[in-house]
């Protein structure tokens, strides 16, 4: 059974009313009754009776101990090593939308490397009318852009293609994070090196390409690289991470993780694309007739219910219990999410926490009164352009069971009378 | 293993050719590009309109055009870092290798990861076979059954590999490597030689099999219907289980050691507060640091004369090798031989690991891993061990080196 906040309001209202009537005498179901005194707060506790730690005692805070499960975590069978591998965001344990750094997914093809700004170099070259070096401080005197937007790995819930398999969250859909970045547009630093030589640029493409030993390398049509594609060194409000490409990476907003190349260090303009690894034997998603699709590059509308999940299952019983979660799309904001408890047969709108903004993750919240039964939880997101959220059904009626990249279906999470949830697929 | 050309590398040089021409003429102009004009058309008004919302700061800065920002690139600079390869040959340098050579420098650099006939080892990618599968349940994705261009090998073995020790191969190494790849996918005769010159008459088998994104078309329409919100299914039933299928990775373990730690640290802290109860005199005050060296140094030799700090140092480093390498209890072979007890073991002298020539023949004539032979070829692994399997690179600070043979010398006692 559901109910809308409104709905759970005018109930407490009633119930106080209630008690007052009652003569002050508050029993009921919701009012749990203590057995004793609670000692944390009748007995003097270390804390409200010796001293904390001084201001310095961490130059550069990490979180409480308490927090220390909060911590990205890989999957050891997907990966031949650590070095060309993922890991996946705790999404489950987070709240609000902009993704804290130290949590934030890493994928990496040929591990994190270690440069600095001093030794930083980005060419831009090919088809331009000047080829230039950037140094890291020529990049910090062009004009400045700040934009929050999502980064979702291709292959984010490609583990469930062909049936529930990860139990958490943070597995099925923690290939993602969100921040806040400062940077300089390509279109700036485009225009610093001449597009005349190019002619029209109709038919033309950059290809972006990092400083590691991946050489992690990708072709963009020219149109997206001029319209909102920023080379960024801010993350936050504060330098990149060694794992997210300090000191510069590119942000390719809504298009696949694997274009934001990290520790960039050329943008060749060229008439053609270069077709290098990674969008060709890689990021591409076969059909079931084995022909496959390339330059799936938007990242489609999608969303997740973060909690409840399997990770994050509901302890405190029966009563009020927010269910929230995430939604985003590749092709714009986010403008409506839908949540069943039931596994479908009836649907709500979601709360969101604020306007959905183009290509950034959107929080929404459900404010439930939950009868203690088991719950078949699934969101569905809605964006700006009318594109819905499809289920795992409708998209292997198209692209068959073996596409890898680019799973957004619904995700249904089975939360049990206990309030432990799996991950499960259903009828 | 057929050694005959296919249909693919069979055709006569001339048609080959022309297909070759024909698809990459096809690929360029028919390829839909996304619509341009609108933002290609707006761009230098844009570029304005960030100046132009405040005045001042137009007056002060260009409103287009180059800012003066950066130094033009040196022909040098621009030739040392621009060398992707595209389908039509364009950035291959002047070069060729064939087969044979091939071969042996897939088995020295390459086999390792992805088997001697480019099958794969574990995990890391396969390069050979899965013909006819991409229709299939789990299809086999490699060079032969799904790569569509020749250049994709080429670029990416020139750039990125070998792993661990990147951009160190030449030219006609990587022609000969490219080669033998197309020979281990049956897609040439043992005598083929690759070059810039006949690069763009080897056409992929997979080439036709790629079209562009149609989502646009093909499910945007079907995925923008206004959906049922009520009353939109009878029944509902669980059809498929994660937990049945039990692979996620175990979080209990991580959270039984937070609490143990937690444990630990409480139990310190009753200890340390019945210290205070207990106030020291100064004597002993002061002997209480002599005594704790004293117990570490007696400890010592318990843990059998091993830096500690070190071995835990060590175990970090040990991080870039466990790729490959597996150490401690249950360690066995993978990529490279486990590392049990390889201090005082001759090289090349695990039973059962089929090592290079060079590192069996070192330990026949009695070379034997020590801390100075270990940090001898972990310096440059090549140089010591000429035609080692390991294509790791190698470990350039000193004290990362320290610290792995202390690592290894407490799995060697």
């Amino acid at each position: 059974m559901t109910a809308s906040s409104n709905d759970m309001k005018s109930s407490r209202r009633a119930f106080l009313q209630g008690a007052l009537a009652a003569g002050g005498a508050v029993a009921g179901a919701t009012a749990a009754k203590a057995a004793g005194p609670d000692p944390l707060i009748t007995e003097i506790q270390p804390w409200a009776n010796g001293l904390g730690d001084g201001v310095d005692a961490t130059p550069y805070g990490m979180p409480i101990k308490f927090e220390s499960d909060v911590v990205r975590r890989n999957v050891e069978w997907l990966t031949a090593d650590v070095i060309s591998s993922i890991n996946f965001t705790p999404i489950h344990a987070l709240d609000g939308t902009i993704t804290p750094q130290g949590c934030a997914f890493e994928r990496h093809h040929s591990g994190a490397i270690e440069m600095s700004k001093k030794d930083y170099r980005l060419m831009i070259n090919g088809l331009v009318d000047r080829p230039l070096i950037f140094t890291y401080e020529d990049l910090e005197r062009f004009p400045r852009e700040q934009h929050v937007y999502f980064c979702e790995c291709a292959a984010n819930t490609g583990m469930e293609w062909a049936g529930a398999q990860l139990n958490g969250a943070q597995f099925t859909h923690g290939m993602i994070h969100n921040m806040e970045y400062t940077g300089v547009s390509l279109r700036t630093l485009l225009t610093e090196a001449g597009l005349d030589a190019a002619g029209d640029l109709s038919d033309k493409w950059v290809y972006v390409e990092g400083a590691d030993a991946s050489s992690n390398g990708r072709s963009i049509p020219m149109e997206k690289a001029l319209d909102d594609v920023l080379v960024a060194f801010k993350a936050n409000g504060e330098a990149l991470r060694k794992e997210h490409g300090y000191p510069v990476r590119l942000v390719v907003p809504g298009w696949e993780g694997n274009m934001w190349v990290k520790w960039l260090r050329r943008v060749e303009v060229a008439d053609g694309p270069v077709e290098s690894r990674e969008e060709t034997s890689k990021y591409t998603d076969t059909m079931a007739d084995g022909t496959s699709r390339k330059w799936t590059w938007v990242m489609d509308a999608k969303s997740v219910i973060t909690s409840p999940s399997p990770q994050s299952p509901i302890r405190h019983g029966k009563g009020p219990l927010v269910i929230t979660g995430l939604a985003w799309s590749g092709r714009g904001a986010i403008t409506r999410v839908d949540v069943t408890v039931d596994g479908g047969k009836t649907w709500q709108q979601a709360r969101l926490a604020a306007p959905g903004q183009p290509m950034a993750l959107t929080r929404f919240y459900v404010d439930h009164d939950w009868d203690g039964e088991e719950m078949l939880l699934q969101a569905r997101a809605h964006d700006e352009t009318g594109y819905v959220q499809p289920t795992k059904t409708q998209l292997r009626e198209i692209r068959g069971l073996n596409s890898v990249y680019h799973n957004n279906c619904i995700q249904t999470w089975w939360v049990k009378p206990s309030g432990e949830a799996e991950n499960v697929e259903i009828s | 293993m057929s050694k005959s050309l296919n249909l693919y590398s069979g055709l006569t040089l001339g048609s080959v050719a022309m297909l070759v021409a024909a698809y990459n003429f096809a690929d360029r102009n028919i390829t839909p590009m996304p619509d341009t004009g609108r933002v290609l058309g707006e761009a230098p008004a844009s570029l304005d309109m960030g100046f132009m919302l405040s005045p001042a700061v137009a007056s002060t800065m260009p409103s287009d055009g180059p800012m003066g920002i950066g130094r033009v690139a040196l022909p040098e600079e621009v030739a040392a870092w621009d060398v992707d390869v595209r389908p039509d040959g364009q950035g291959l340098p002047v070069g060729s290798g064939n087969v044979s050579d091939g071969d042996d420098l897939f088995q020295d650099y390459c086999a390792v990861c992805h088997g001697v006939f480019a099958e794969g080892v574990d995990n890391w990618p396969k390069l050979a076979g899965g013909d006819g599968t991409l229709d299939h349940d789990d299809p086999l994705k490699t060079v032969g059954s799904y790569w569509p261009y020749l250049s994709t090998v080429w670029d990416y073995v020139h750039r990125s590999m070998p792993f661990g020790n990147a951009q160190s191969l030449t030219p006609d190494e990587v022609y000969a490597i490219t080669a033998y790849i197309l020979y281990s996918n049956d897609l040439v005769d043992d005598d083929f030689v690759l070059s810039n010159e006949n690069f763009t008459e080897v056409t992929l088998p997979n080439v036709d099999g790629f079209f562009v994104d149609d989502r646009d078309t093909v499910e945007l329409p079907v995925f923008s219907q206004e959906p049922c919100m009520e009353n939109c299914k009878e029944t509902v039933e669980i059809t498929m289980r994660a937990t049945v299928l039990d692979v996620t990775p175990d979080q209990t373990a991580a959270r039984e050691a937070f609490q143990a730690e937690e444990a630990a640290e409480a139990a310190a802290e009753a200890a340390e507060a019945a210290e205070e109860t207990a106030p020291a005199t100064e004597d002993t005050a002061a002997a209480a640091p002599a005594e704790t060296a004293a117990q570490t140094e007696a400890a010592a030799p318990a843990s059998g004369g091993l830096d500690m700090e070190l071995v835990a140092a060590g175990e970090k480093v040990f991080k870039k090798c466990a790729a490959c390498h597996q150490v401690g209890e249950g360690a066995q072979n993978k990529t490279g031989p486990h590392l049990n007890d390889v201090m005082g073991r001759p090289l090349g002298g695990l039973e059962g690991f089929n090592y290079s020539k060079t590192m069996a023949e070192m330990g026949a004539s009695g070379t034997v891993w020590t801390p100075e032979t270990m940090a001898e070829f972990l310096t440059k692994p090549r140089d010591y061990v000429k035609g080692t399997k390991m294509s790791f690179a190698g470990l350039k600070k000193d004290d990362e080196i320290a610290a792995i043979n202390e690592y290894l010398k407490s799995f060697s006692q």
